[in-house]
């Protein structure tokens, strides 16, 4: 009985281990591999204008994008758990959208309304503002396709800690601002914490809703990931994979972080 | 008079949590709120603390009207059955709290702190987290913590429910003497019959929303002016119309006037006390308190037929109210 529910086991971590390697570990260390084989003419191409470009964008959108929704992100979850109103199920439910629509179409979407043709398109046109095809169209995709992370990690946390310590000190002589700063948020940081890490992770490598949106010109709205893909059709392949190695670098130190912030959630 | 509430009423969905209560509250006392669970208690004290709006109905403390006061500014401490401390403070940050919003100066700050610390017998304990404390040093925190701004009126709600059984009675001993010190008008909600005669001065006992009786425990306990009252704050067994306690059931050998016919069915044997737990003929059961020098002396046994009468009872009319103030057996 013992033995054989040893065997399972190691039969169950044969299976998962093997899952992951044959999917993630072993393409993902082959681009590795790939990048390093010629890295003389990957790194000239890695340290071209519009390559240095598109990671400086892509760092400058997330940078935009995830602090606006750590503000909406931890408003919202406030929202959610601490007041009772109608049309809260709408809200909930509308948060998850990104979750559930292909990155594509949300790119699809936004065009539709900000494009020269769109519904406010022409009107922001007429006062010299740009949306789609420049850098706002980038930064409001992202934003959408990040939207639901701070939310759906604080939520929780949220319902855990409970109201009493906030309604403590409220009787204390707190306002609501007071007892924001010094109660809730220290209770919920590393929640929010958390949110911000997979926020940034999923901006950096966003791509099919800014690609819609942002009509992929070089050196102005190409973003990383953009970059890589084209890259990789040009025929610049160990630049490609050279890119896609910074890339999840960035991604994996975001991924230590995380679990980081996970650690000291348990403690 | 310090804590007056005029016909506050609260209601969540269909539940009438509180109906028309009126209560007052004297300066300096020790009042405690006692009554079942989804009697109102706890619900009425938020009112006061204003932590929920009353529906309807003023409260007043030391005779300002603060019905629309928001509860950050009513100065009142409260304490929570689950201590509500704040977890990424330290037991003097938490204790300073209110203190620092109200922008004390720090060397004022820090010798009250320390002051009120050694009040709740939590000197050395300052730089320790709460989740490196005890239960009860945690509810003592949270005390010292409420007394910190010094309150016009301090309310714990249900303040030793979450202890074990120990540290709460040592917690009750310690509370009366806390407030022989401090002398702040203080309510405390309790369940728990025994806690509430022990603590308090003054006990409102209340049911379904409302006020049964109000007086001192012993007030309570003689001149219950309900049939819940009666039931509540004590033990009580019933025969028929008649509302006895079980101390003051009498077991005789031999069959007397107004006696009835019972067998023993189980006896308890609590140390100084025994509970006998007695069968009727018809079939009802009560139970008699007796001590064990009695016990041995009728020389009781599990099984043994004896005779019951009350030298003591209450009747209550179909409303519930008193009718007979006293029978005594003949």
């Amino acid at each position: 009985m013992l033995a054989n529910s040893r065997r399972s086991r190691w039969g169950l971590r044969g299976f998962v281990l093997g899952y992951l390697a044959l999917l993630l570990l072993i393409p993902l260390g082959m681009i590795f591999f790939r990048a390093f084989q010629h890295i003389g003419p990957a790194f000239e191409s890695l340290t071209s204008a519009d390559a240095l470009h598109a990671f400086y964008l892509t760092i400058l959108v997330a940078a935009i994008a995830v602090p606006l929704n750590t503000i909406f992100g931890v408003g919202c979850a406030l929202l959610l758990v601490r007041t009772n109103f109608r049309g809260k199920t709408l809200i909930n439910a509308i948060i998850d959208l990104p979750f559930a629509i292909s990155p594509v179409v949300i790119g699809l979407a936004l065009l539709l309304v900000y494009s020269r043709t769109g519904w406010f398109g022409p009107w922001l046109d007429a006062n010299g503002f740009q949306v789609a095809f420049a850098v706002p169209g980038i930064v409001l995709a992202t934003i959408f396709v990040t939207l639901p992370f701070v939310v759906r990690e604080v939520v929780p946390v949220l319902h855990e800690i409970g109201d009493e310590q906030e309604q403590a000190a409220r009787t204390l002589g707190a306002n609501w601002w007071q007892t924001f700063w010094r109660i809730t948020l220290p209770a919920i940081r590393w929640g929010v914490s958390y949110g911000v890490v997979i926020a940034t992770a999923r901006a950096l490598g966003e791509f099919g809703a800014v690609a819609v949106i942002s009509g992929r010109i070089s050196g102005q709205t190409q973003t990383a990931t953009i970059w890589i893909q084209q890259a990789f059709q040009n025929f610049d392949q160990s630049g490609a994979y050279l890119g896609a190695v910074v890339l999840a670098l960035l991604a994996v130190s975001i991924l230590v972080a995380m679990n980081v912030f996970k650690r000291k959630e348990a403690t | 008079m310090s804590i007056i509430v005029e016909n506050a009423s609260k209601r969540f969905g269909d539940f009438q949590a509180v109906d028309d209560v009126s209560l007052t509250v004297p300066d300096g006392s020790l009042t405690a709120l006692l009554g079942p669970s989804g009697s109102g208690k706890s619900t009425l004290l938020r009112i006061i603390a204003g932590l929920e709006s009353p529906d309807s109905g003023r409260i007043m403390i030391q005779g300002n009207d603060t019905t629309n006061v928001p509860a950050q500014k009513r100065n009142v401490g409260f304490v929570f059955q689950h201590y509500a401390a704040f977890k990424h403070m330290t037991v003097h940050n938490n204790v300073a709290f209110g203190l620092k919003i109200r922008k004390r100066d720090k060397a004022e700050i820090d010798r009250r702190v320390n002051e009120l610390l050694a009040l709740v017998h939590l000197d050395g304990l300052a730089q320790r987290y709460p989740s490196q404390l005890s239960g009860g040093q945690r509810q003592r925190m949270a005390l010292a913590r409420a007394l910190a701004v010094e309150p016009k009126v301090l309310l714990l709600d249900e303040p030793f429910g979450a202890l074990d059984a120990q540290v709460r009675k040592e917690l009750r001993a310690w509370l009366r003497r806390l407030h022989d010190e401090v002398h702040v008008t203080t309510i405390f909600v309790t369940h728990d019959q025994e806690e509430a005669m022990e603590v308090a001065e003054q006990i409102v006992v209340m049911n379904v929303g409302k006020v049964e009786q109000t007086g001192p425990p012993r007030e309570l306990y003689e001149n219950p002016k309900s049939e819940f009252v009666m039931g509540f704050v004590g033990s009580v067994n019933r025969l028929g119309s008649l509302f006895v306690r079980p101390h003051d059931v009498e077991i005789l050998q031999n069959p007397e006037r107004g006696a009835d016919e019972a067998m023993i069915e189980h006896l308890v044997h609590l140390g100084f006390e025994v509970r006998v737990e007695l069968v009727l003929a018809e079939g009802e059961s009560l139970w008699a308190q007796i001590t064990q020098a009695e016990a041995e002396q009728l020389e009781l046994e599990k099984g043994q037929i004896v005779y019951v009468r009350p030298s003591r009872a209450k009747v209550f009319d179909r409303n519930g109210r008193p009718t007979t103030e006293e029978l005594q057996a003949a």
